[in-house]
């Protein structure tokens, strides 16, 4: 068998895929969680419980409706992203002239009751979504078999995450809402409604959260807990990269992914712990992040 | 005579408890350009942001082009056809120039080509891909102005134009308004430079505590200078 670095290749290679796939997750999660803190000043703590919608309302589409993955991927972010429109019109924007901490804690609070309710609804053990057809099966790639529907998931979320920087960095309208992200008032001021601005990108982000959802379906089982566990790593990525930054939340979610896969590899017992000793030693050396303006 | 395009009646203006506009009344007549004069602190960046619905509280009456806008949001403030170059400019630094300029949406028909912006301010056409964050001051404040005009608004608020610029820059700044002027744009000026307000102006409001204390025509600035000394301080 072959060596690499003293472990086998297929082991290598597996984890490398494995710290790749959930980069991808991490990056979706971050640009909308990121998207959302540069206009509404906001921390989104709902935003695992909208990833799990996401994932819940695929398997729903197909259970109920015989709707598949490919209509899934584009009808859940649309459903999940208006339950969020509701949430900032209702409860969100009654905040933003209130401290950062009523923020956290609402939409700390709006995930937990989203999530029992899910809980309470389908149980905690999982429901299981399978892989579409035409995603199915393994590419050889000499050194090893790439799953399929694997391979897809980071492509899609490349495209997606590429996608939005470059409607936030070369379109009038992310030039709108860079603008506001620095002075909202302003940009107002010119005559641009930036509260339905504020709506619509909370909206946009908890949508490309419910697309992370869809997409996570046919890996891990559709279960209330699934934002929640990737949840707090993502913060860890936010943090790390700098709040609010675009950039930073896309490559910092990869690196990050892949450098889990490997100590997976290399040194296990510290696999889970990896990503907060990164955030320590960032926060302690650049507090802004690694890709924060202070 | 018909109505002015812009008349404050008993605008107050509160920042927190701090009560700063107290009553503020006065005029601007389509085709105008008329200062706000007064020392630092008398309420003149706050009255044109009051004007813009950018202040907390407020109260009293603004009437625009016949519209009251008392209860107005700023940005239905902006869509009646005001436009608002800031005293700290509010250039956004993450936008280039040509982001900066374009940010403004159009409101209405009739406002300036950017061949026409560019030929008033040079500058912005070779800087056109720097970001908002590398402009000089001089170059910031035409880019403050420069990007208000293509909006199609006929009444621009511009505060402080010529505050910490270079000589040769508050001469072109103040060429710019009297093209403005001859092009048939309104200008409510906030100024503290006396000598470049008359160059430019048809006539004066001088403030003081919130209020406006005294109007004076440019003919007759010179007969009250003694008076505006007192209120200026200079
Ligand atoms: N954001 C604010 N919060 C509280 N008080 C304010 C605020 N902005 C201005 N003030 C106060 O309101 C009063 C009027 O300020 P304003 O900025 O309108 O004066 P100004 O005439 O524009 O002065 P300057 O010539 O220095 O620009 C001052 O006493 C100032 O301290
Ligand atoms: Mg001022």
């Amino acid at each position: 068998m072959d060596m690499i670095f003293g472990v086998p290749a297929p082991l290598l290679f597996g984890q490398l895929v494995l710290g790749l796939i959930n980069g991808a997750f991490y990056a979706m999660l971050s640009l909308g969680l990121a998207v959302i803190f540069g206009l509404l000043n906001i921390i989104n703590f709902t935003h695992g419980a909208q990833f799990m919608m996401g994932a819940f309302v695929a398997w729903m589409l197909l259970t109920y409706l015989g709707i598949g993955y490919w209509w899934a991927l584009l009808i859940a972010p649309v459903v999940v992203g208006l339950s969020g429109i509701v949430i900032e019109r209702l409860f969100i924007s009654r905040l933003y002239k209130l401290d950062h901490l009523y923020g956290l804690l609402l939409t700390f609070g709006l995930g937990l009751i989203i999530e029992g309710t899910f809980r309470n609804l389908y149980g905690s053990s999982g429901l299981p979504y399978r892989i579409p057809p035409e995603l199915t099966g393994a590419w050889d790639l000499g050194f090893m078999f790439l799953p399929v529907y694997r391979g897809w998931v980071v492509i899609v979320a490349l495209l997606v995450c590429l996608a939005t920087w470059l409607v936030i960095e070369k379109t009038p309208l992310g030039a709108t809402l860079r603008a506001a992200t620095e002075n909202a008032a302003l940009v107002q001021a010119f005559g641009i409604n930036v509260p339905r601005l504020v709506t619509l990108t909370y909206g946009a982000g908890v949508g490309l959260a419910a697309l992370a959802g869809v997409l996570a379906a046919p890996i891990y089982s559709v279960n209330p807990q699934m934002g929640a566990n990737f949840i707090i790593t993502v913060f860890a990525v936010v943090v790390i990269g700098g709040m609010g930054s675009i950039l930073g939340s896309i490559v910092t979610g990869f690196v990050l992914g892949v450098v889990e896969g490997l100590t997976r590899v290399f040194y296990p017992e510290l696999s889970s712990t990896v990503v907060f000793i990164i955030m320590a030693i960032v926060l302690l050396t650049r507090p802004a992040g690694l890709f924060g303006r202070a | 005579m018909p109505e002015p395009m812009l008349k404050l009646e008993g605008l107050e203006a509160w920042y927190g408890e701090s009560h700063v506009l107290h009553g503020v009344g006065l005029e601007v007549r389509e085709g105008e350009v008329v200062t706000l004069l007064g020392r630092n602190g008398a309420g003149k960046t706050t009255t044109l942001r009051a004007i813009m619905g950018l202040v907390p509280r407020r109260q009293g009456s603004i009437r625009f082009e016949g519209r009251e806008l008392i209860g107005a949001r700023s940005d239905a403030i902006a869509r009646a056809g005001i436009a608002y170059c800031p005293e700290e400019r509010g250039i956004f630094a993450s936008l280039n120039v040509t982001e900066n300029l374009f940010l403004p949406p159009v409101i209405r028909a009739g406002g300036m080509t950017v061949p026409e912006i560019h030929a008033l301010f040079p500058n912005l056409k070779e800087r056109a891909r720097s970001p908002g964050a590398k402009l000089s001051g001089g170059e910031q404040q035409m880019l403050a102005i420069g990007r208000i005009l293509r909006t199609g608004a006929r009444l621009l608020l511009l505060d402080e134009p010529s505050e910490g610029l270079a000589p040769v820059i508050v001469q072109q700044i103040g060429r710019t308004i009297r093209e403005l002027k001859a092009r048939g744009f309104t200008v409510l000026l906030v100024e503290q430079n006396f000598r470049f307000a008359q160059t430019v102006a048809d006539r004066h409001y001088v403030m003081e505590h919130g209020r406006v204390v005294e109007m004076v025509a440019n003919a007759d600035l010179a007969a009250a200078m003694d008076r505006l000394h007192e209120y200026l301080g200079v």
